[in-house]
């Protein structure tokens, strides 16, 4: 591919184990900036909990023990200088179900930019709000809606809420984890073409189980198995020519 | 041969037992009903039978009279102003009782008629008439209108509750006395009032003049007391326990023990308040600062059980999304845990408080029962309680009392109702934040 590729984040053998069960065998793996990267295997292979070191959000969860090393711009992210909170701002997430705080679509975006400090006053947080909706495909869906509850949008607009509700905080990197899985058809290519969109702006990585969508949507495309990454490479190469057996089978609907 | 095809389900052996399945509902839909049937049974029978003795107890017999005040009997001798003391003795019944003797038209030599008619007075009404002439001396010599409560035994006459077919010697009024009752009410002098003095007097050995003053406000007090201590350090260790400790050896055994405190019978409660808060610290028995905490410690396990358990019930999701725009631990748990499981919270705290409200068994044990015939001003001040009241009163064999004690009942239900009301619209506020 072309030289202006940068690698935006990268995991150096990362091991996972939730308590003595090892979930990740050592992954090393490249996101790349300004691409989408999507981690396909069936499941239980460790795409998730790969996912949820890239933005440290196994710490909350007792038990998960993380070692390697992961960086975000060349910068160790496990690096005891590293504040978390200001890690998440920078790479952000979205939940495999949709998962609105049960305040108002205004608030649900304005919460991430306030506890940040990115608006000086009100009308520039509007703005940010704002923004951050259209960005996300849905200001015009619920510019009249701002003050109702988010949970009474449908489900595509929640997820598309809680797309616009990370990027309010100017990440450089977004994190999906199955973002359409509770969504229909509809609402799914919704989506799927945001994160084309989005793709200009920021990184993302999306774990999906629909192959087509991660043909759909990614530039490249990273194969997980048992907690073991298979194959890695360009979509392309990868659903149509890999060089792994297992890869074969999985995308042709053999297993998983 | 295709399986699913109509023929071969068809030919299926099949017992699903569908009658026996309809009857078996029906049997546990009876169970049910019968159930509630006994229920709402008893439930009517215990506020019917507190309602229909209570009722009465909001109302006073109260009569009202021209009375002269007498100087040849105030102060005969006319040294008032140089011995304040005649005007603090001087004998006030009598006053009265001539009045109503002239209302009657009673002489004054009818000596036996006169005793009887100072039965039909409260004695608390000497006690009114003196409070009024001190306040203002200039009104001896002239007549003034007075209105005083009659004496127990009318008012529970008055309002039906003794049996007045009976034998004159077997009940408590004569039969001039209800002769006389009756010629006051057509007058219009002897009347049934709303008895505000259920609510302000304080102790006394007269039915009449008792009340649910002092209780009231030890009850008030106590409440304060409890939500004041209980709630904030309640949720703080729900919070801690539940959010921020380590799951280990130790918070099971901490867990475990809770659990253990909040199925303590009360009047263990008491006992340690007596050691810990009178005889340890040598706070002042009968106290309601010594009631409240001594409720406040029945309260904690309860409102900390049914925090922990409303924080758990707070979706992990919210959680990860709180955490995942970037949130602290300590934002997570403020501004998104702990709002959404504030009605749990709130309806912990309302069956905590509900049950202190209603508490008497530690509440004796500290001394609480006791006749106290002054308003408590500070939480030093001995005090009771309503439910004490009502124990007391219970204890008591005069008729009027017995009213009275269903009354407070009444009170006290009341108290209970307004609690849970205001609960209800509180809930009802945060969850419309849904
Ligand atoms: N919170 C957890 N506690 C214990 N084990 C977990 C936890 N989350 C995931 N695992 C285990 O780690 C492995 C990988 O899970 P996950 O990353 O969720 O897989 P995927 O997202 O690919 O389906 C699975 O075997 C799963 O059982
Ligand atoms: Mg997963």
């Amino acid at each position: 591919m072309s030289s202006e590729l940068k690698i935006k984040m990268c995991g150096l053998d990362v091991k996972v184990s939730y308590g003595k069960k090892r979930a990740l065998h050592g992954i090393t793996l490249n996101i790349l900036e300004n691409k989408v990267t999507a981690l396909i295997g069936p499941s239980g292979c460790g795409k998730s909990t790969f996912l949820r070191c890239l933005n440290r959000m196994n710490d909350t969860i007792e038990g998960a023990l993380v070692t390697g090393k992961i960086l975000l711009d060349e910068e160790d992210i496990y690096d005891s200088s590293v504040d978390v909170v200001e890690l998440r701002a920078r790479v952000g997430m979205v939940f495999q179900k949709p998962n609105p705080f049960p305040k108002s679509v205004y608030e649900n975006v304005a919460y991430g930019p306030r506890i940040h400090g990115l608006a000086k006053s009100r009308v520039a947080l509007n703005e940010i709000v704002e923004q951050s909706l259209v960005k996300a495909g849905l200001f015009s869906e619920v510019k009249d809606r701002l003050h109702d509850v988010g949970t009474s949008l449908s489900g595509g607009q929640q997820q598309r809420l809680c797309i616009a509700r990370a990027i309010a905080v100017s990440p450089e990197v977004i994190l999906m984890d199955e973002p359409c899985s509770a969504l229909d058809p509809i609402a799914t290519a919704k989506i799927e073409e945001l994160i084309d969109d989005l793709r200009r702006n920021y990184t993302i990585a999306i774990v999906t189980h629909s192959m087509q969508q991660a043909a759909r949507v990614s530039q490249f495309t990273a194969m997980f198995h048992l907690g073991n990454l298979v194959e890695v490479g360009t979509t392309d190469t990868i659903f149509t020519s890999p060089q792994e057996r297992r890869t074969q089978d999985y995308i042709t609907g053999r297993f998983g | 041969m295709n399986c699913f095809s109509k023929s071969y389900l068809k030919s299926l052996p099949r017992d699903i037992r569908l009658k026996q399945r309809y009857r078996a509902e029906k049997r546990f839909r009876a169970y049910g009903y019968t159930a509630i049937g006994i229920g709402v049974f008893f439930l009517t029978a215990l506020l019917w039978s507190i309602f229909s003795q209570g009722y009465t107890a909001f109302w006073q017999t109260s009569i009202t009279l021209p009375v002269k005040l007498d100087v040849a009997v105030i102060d005969p001798q006319n040294r008032r102003d140089k011995n304040p003391q005649i005007l603090i003795t001087a004998n006030y019944p009598v006053l009265i009782r001539n009045a109503l003797a002239e209302k009657l038209g009673i002489a004054i030599d009818d000596y036996i008629g006169l005793r009887e008619l100072n039965h039909m007075i409260s004695p608390s009404a000497g006690i009114k008439l003196r409070k009024m002439v001190l306040d203002n001396p200039q009104i001896i010599g002239s007549t003034q209108s007075l209105t005083v409560l009659a004496g127990a035994d009318i008012d529970s006459a008055f309002k039906g509750k003794i049996n007045l077919t009976v034998s004159e010697i077997s009940r408590k009024i004569s039969n001039r006395q209800i002769k006389w009752m009756y010629k006051l009410a057509a007058e219009g002098s002897l009347y049934k009032a709303f008895n505000t003095g259920l609510f302000i007097f304080a102790s006394s050995s007269r039915p009449e003049t008792s009340g649910l003053g002092v209780a009231l406000i030890g009850s008030f007090y106590m409440i304060l007391i409890v939500l004041m201590f209980s709630l904030p350090i309640g949720v703080a260790t729900a919070i801690y326990l539940e959010e921020y400790a380590r799951k280990n050896r130790f918070t099971d055994l901490i867990e475990i023990n809770i659990n253990n405190l909040a199925a303590v019978p009360s009047i263990v409660f008491g006992l340690l308040g007596v050691s810990v808060f009178i005889n340890f610290f040598g706070l002042p028995r009968s106290s309601s600062l010594v009631g409240g905490l001594v409720l406040t410690l029945m309260t904690l396990p309860i409102i900390i059980i049914a925090t922990r358990s409303a924080l758990r019930a707070v979706p992990i999701s919210i959680r990860s999304a709180a955490l995942g725009v970037g949130a602290s631990k300590i934002q997570m748990v403020f501004q998104h845990v702990l709002p959404l499981a504030a009605p749990g919270i709130l309806t912990g705290t309302v069956i905590g408080l509900t049950r202190a409200l209603g508490e008497t068994a530690p509440l004796l044990l500290i001394g609480m029962v006791a006749f106290i015939a002054n308003y408590p001003r500070t939480l030093m001040d001995p005090a009771t309680a309503l439910p004490v009241q009502i124990y007391m009163w219970a204890n008591e064999s005069e008729r009027a009392f017995i009213e009275r004690t269903s009354g407070a009942i009444i009170v006290l239900l009341m108290f209970l109702a307004v609690i849970n009301t205001i609960a209800v619209l509180l809930r009802r506020r945060f969850e419309q934040h849904r």
